[in-house]
């Protein structure tokens, strides 16, 4: 059962709150470390979150040196995937310039390419690719394939001119549509993602420190022998980084639509409601954190361990369903995801309150636990 | 020396006695690359699909099995009309819908032509796109059963090899990736603040008025944190190879010693944080804010630094992280010697100096 | 309990682990006294305080501070003692005003009063001048004198000082003590550890604590007459060395 609160509760709380913005702002060494570094990180960063493969480094031996094995180096230079052609003129410096990373991709055109593929109307290409991306790789190969089809289809009318006379074989037409996001531009999903990590690790990261900080100087002792309560101390404390979390997660948005023109398409009040939420799982972890251990520096490992999992495992980077069962069931502990659930749902697709429920009810209950724990793990006995 | 050395011991006395921060420094690295190397991938399985049928014919059924049969693919629901995609959508977990024209079976034989919609959620524009290709893939095997009887003219058939990673394991790309974070991490966040907390507490000052001269004493701090992280990258190795069977082409020892200068030019950079925080937090939060996402996004862990704009991949060229992060991959999966990868080390090499003696000139102003 | 009796303690103890940091100690301090708790360094002196202001639970015994019982209820006794501590526990971050704001705010005084009081007080101290600096920059004998008037805010039935005087210049320490003899002056019981010793001269009554138990406890007049010496230096002397 929860208590009600009094006036004097409100009273006291309102003191921590001024208390603490107070050396928020102070602090002068932190201020740009809080406000000027995550949005510096969010207006660069962003453009680095893509996964499209271009600018593949390509090269080729050829050994044919033919009208149709030049045309079949054409057709990957005219391709805007493929930019940096290089002519090898050895199997040996083509594998060494592989090793090197110079190139990614390599093309071996084998001797008499031409007549055999004249004589026996198909022909073997060899093609190497560097596989330590293992995503990148498969892509680079759907590249090539669709590459070499469209070369096979005009071979025959324009290198052979054998007319089309066979019979038309039969075709499956796929069109693909992406909706919400046509053009797949990885900024739309990538911005607010950013965004959300940032926020997320300035808000623990303060709060984190932020109690075990006061037992190192002494002052905690001080406030544990005045007649405060648990819960009044800890709301005290969690306001003002609330404050700054909703705070930089504003501009931040601001930022998104104005720099990046991402779309919202959802209700901006439940995106709020949401965030509002969230912030107090995160503020509640840290917290938690803060109280549970005796230095800034085991604080501050604990909260990183935390938040590298948080942001590995949030879905944003490498997709949830693709992990293995119990890596999933991780997953649910993981704020993190259910913001980025919520953000893709809400801000591009427009899904509603009821849509969002599941998540909205499980990030409230965390929410309370979190906090919950933060009042109890705030012992003012030893 | 032999007060250089007492020191040192005061150092190892100071990190072995905490039993609390220890469990985290060893503790944490294990279970991060753990989780990591078994959690984080691109490929995609069993993701949700569902369909729209609006011929229900012999030969969307034989699509419809083969897609389901794939290991990428599992079949959500069957939806009855175009409406009903949006709500799907919004609710999250399907995650794209085939939807088959009319008269599919009949279009394929008289027009010899029917049509198939990939409808994807492209919120997640990557998933989007490789769900896109399987399904592409799958019909395009369908379509050749079915031209088995036509022969078609002229055909280059690419035979493509995939070298240093033939399976495609996305765990290859990973691991090193996770290395080097927590390598970087680990080792710039704990010189960074133990410094910082010398200051803070002012034994600082006590050390500096000692006959030991500064270098010593901030080699003396840093040294057994070397040794820890010297620790940890053998303890993630011995995971890599045996936990997720990664293979070492090349020489272990090379490894070794460019995992050594890796963790000395992190800890130079945490020396060099250190001496422009005046505080414990300023230097957490420079360590953390400050490296975590610059280092994940711009190393070539998870995105292709290649595939950035310009001025990032010029960008990424000063994260340390990303030219050990070529280094490993080098001697791990490709197997080069030393005259494949003298040009990384070395950039290492130029940024461990910068760091140190950037620190010594930040330190010298300080004291003069 | 008599009603001139702030604190009364019987068979105090604290254990950590096997380790007896406070051994059944039984002491009474009657009110608008001045008792100073004296001990070496480890002697146990911190502990039981921290048993006696509520932010350490005693293994066994009994305490009653200010008329509250310590096991049951710690957070009324927090209401009537102010404490200061040891190591400086004021803000550095703050100025002398937001300190005195903060701790009155917290001890639930109005705005109105605090407004009133740290004039009072910041007069009292002679700090007009640093009433707007950072407390972090001020020297520490002031700093010191600044704690114990803020833990006088909310005028407190006791309060505990930890070694109040610790590392500050002896003109200061006269003018701290000077302040002690005030605030007595007005009713409040003073709780002062030292291991200054002329400074026990300055007490009603000294206990003197020893491996966690108190061996004497008397005036500073009768003890010395009790070991026949000239100074309270000689008294610890040799109850120190057993």
């Amino acid at each position: 059962m929860i208590p009600a609160f009094t006036g004097s509760d409100m009273k006291t709380i309102l003191y921590i709150v001024q208390k603490e913005f107070k050396q928020i702002f102070r602090n002068k060494g932190m201020l740009p470390i809080i406000f000027v570094m995550p949005i510096l990180q969010l207006v660069i960063l962003s453009n680095a979150a893509t996964f499209e493969v271009k600018n593949i480094k390509f090269g080729y031996i050829d050994n044919d040196h033919t009208s149709t094995s030049r045309a079949l180096v054409e057709r990957f230079d005219a391709s805007t995937y493929f930019n940096v052609l290089t002519d090898f003129p050895s199997e040996a410096l083509a594998s060494a310039a592989m090793l090197n990373g110079e190139v990614d991709v390599l093309l071996h055109i084998p001797p008499y390419f031409e007549r055999d593929l004249q004589k026996e109307k198909y022909n073997n290409l060899g093609v190497t690719i560097n596989a330590i991306d293992g995503a990148a790789a498969g892509v680079e190969n759907v590249y090539v394939t669709q590459i070499v089809q469209r070369f096979n289809q005009n071979l025959k009318i324009d290198l052979f001119q054998v007319s089309d006379q066979e019979i038309q074989p039969i075709n499956i037409e796929t069109i693909p549509l992406f909706w919400y996001n046509e053009t797949l531009n990885y900024k739309t999903f990538m911005v607010p993602g950013i965004l959300v990590l940032l926020v997320t690790m300035i808000t623990l990261f303060l709060s984190g420190m932020n109690i075990v900080r006061e037992k190192e100087i002494g002052t905690l002792e001080q406030i544990n022998v005045t007649p405060i309560k648990k819960r009044e101390f800890i709301i005290g404390k969690l306001f003002p980084f609330w404050i700054l979390g909703v705070g930089l997660l504003t501009v931040g948005l601001v930022l998104a639509k104005v720099i990046f023109h991402i779309p919202m398409v959802g209700s901006l009040p439940l995106m709020y409601l949401y965030t509002s939420i969230y912030i107090l799982v995160v503020l509640g972890i840290g917290l938690f954190i803060s109280n549970f251990t005796e230095t800034q520096q085991q604080a501050m490992f604990i909260s990183w361990f935390f938040i590298v999992i948080f942001i590995l495992m949030s879905g944003l980077f490498t997709p949830i369903e693709s992990m293995p069962n119990w890596a999933q069931i991780i997953t649910q502990f993981n704020p993190i995801r259910y913001f980025v659930e919520v953000m893709r749902m809400v801000m591009l697709k427009g899904s509603e309150f009821m849509d969002i429920l599941p998540q909205l009810f499980k990030t409230l209950l965390y929410a309370i636990i979190m906090n919950g724990l933060a009042i109890w793990s705030y012992k003012k006995t030893t | 020396m032999k007060r250089f050395i007492g020191f040192i011991k005061k150092e190892y006395y100071h990190i072995f006695r905490d039993k609390r921060s220890l469990f985290i420094l060893f503790g944490m690295p294990i279970a991060q690359i753990m989780l990591f190397g078994f959690a984080i991938t691109n490929e995609i399985n069993n993701v949700d699909i569902a369909i729209l049928d609006h011929s229900k014919d012999a030969d969307t059924k034989e699509i419809i099995n083969k897609v389901s049969a794939s290991k990428y693919f599992s079949i959500n629901q069957i939806i009855e009309k175009e409406s009903d995609i949006e709500a799907i959508f919004k609710k999250g977990k399907v995650k794209a819908v085939l939807n088959f024209e009319k008269d599919f079976s009949k279009n394929l034989i008289k027009e010899r032509k029917a049509t198939i919609q990939i409808i994807t959620d492209a919120t997640d524009p990557n998933t989007a796109n490789t769900i896109s290709n399987y399904v592409n893939a799958i019909l395009a095997q369908y379509q050749k059963e079915l031209n088995k009887d036509v022969t078609v003219a002229y055909q280059i058939i690419p035979r493509t090899r995939m070298v240093y990673n033939p399976e495609l394991k996305s765990v290859y790309m990973f691991v090193p990736g996770v290395m080097t974070i927590i390598l970087m991490l680990v080792s710039a966040m704990m010189t960074s603040i133990s410094i910082t907390r010398e200051k803070e507490l002012g034994t600082m000052e006590i050390l500096l008025v000692s006959p030991l001269k500064p270098i010593q004493v901030i080699v003396g701090k840093v040294f057994p944190y070397i040794f820890l992280s010297i620790i940890n990258a053998v303890v993630i190795v011995i995971l890599s190879i045996f936990i997720f069977k990664m293979p070492v082409q090349g020489s272990l020892f090379l490894l070794a010693l460019e995992s050594i200068l890796f963790i000395i030019s992190a800890l130079a950079l945490g020396i060099l944080i250190s001496t422009i925080s005046a505080t414990q937090q300023t230097a957490m939060m420079i360590s953390l804010m400050g490296l975590m996402l610059p280092v994940i996004l711009l190393s070539g862990f998870i995105f292709p630094i290649s595939s950035m704009p310009l001025p990032l991949q010029l960008i990424s060229n000063i994260i340390p992280a990303k030219w050990f992060i070529i280094i490993i991959k080098g001697i791990m999966l490709k197997g080069v010697g030393f005259q494949f990868i003298w040009k990384e080390t070395l950039i290492l090499m130029g940024m461990t100096v910068f760091f140190i003696g950037l620190s010594v000139k930040k330190y010298k102003i300080r004291l003069e | 309990m008599s009603n001139n009796h702030v604190i009364k303690v019987e068979g105090l103890t604290k254990m950590f682990g096997d380790f007896t940091a406070v051994n059944a100690i039984t002491f009474e301090v009657k009110k608008g006294e001045i008792f100073g708790f004296l001990g070496a360094n480890g002697a146990g002196k911190t502990t039981a305080m921290k048993m006696l202001i509520g932010i350490s639970t005693p293994t066994a015994g009994k305490a009653n501070v200010a008329g509250f019982d310590v096991f049951t209820n710690a957070e009324d006794i927090k209401k009537n003692i102010g404490y200061m501590s040891q190591k400086f526990a004021l803000y550095d971050d703050l100025t002398v005003k937001e300190n005195i704001t903060f701790f009155g705010g917290i001890y639930g005084l109005s705005r109105k009063e605090i407004k009133g009081k740290s004039e009072i007080l910041i007069k009292e101290l002679e700090m007009e001048k640093a009433a707007n600096k950072l407390v972090g920059s001020l020297p520490l004998g002031w700093k010191q004198k600044l704690s114990f008037s803020v833990s006088l805010l909310h005028d407190p039935k006791i309060v505990f000082l930890d070694e109040p005087t610790g590392g500050v210049d002896p003109i200061t320490r006269r003018q701290f003590w000077e302040m002690i003899y005030k605030t007595a002056n007005r009713g409040t019981t003073v709780f002062v550890t030292t291991h200054y010793m002329d400074e026990a001269e300055y007490c009603d009554r000294v206990s003197i604590m020893v491996n966690g138990t108190i061996e004497a406890l008397d005036t500073p007049k009768k003890l010395k007459e009790r070991f026949k010496t000239d100074t309270m230096n000689d008294v610890f002397l040799k109850l120190a060395r057993g």
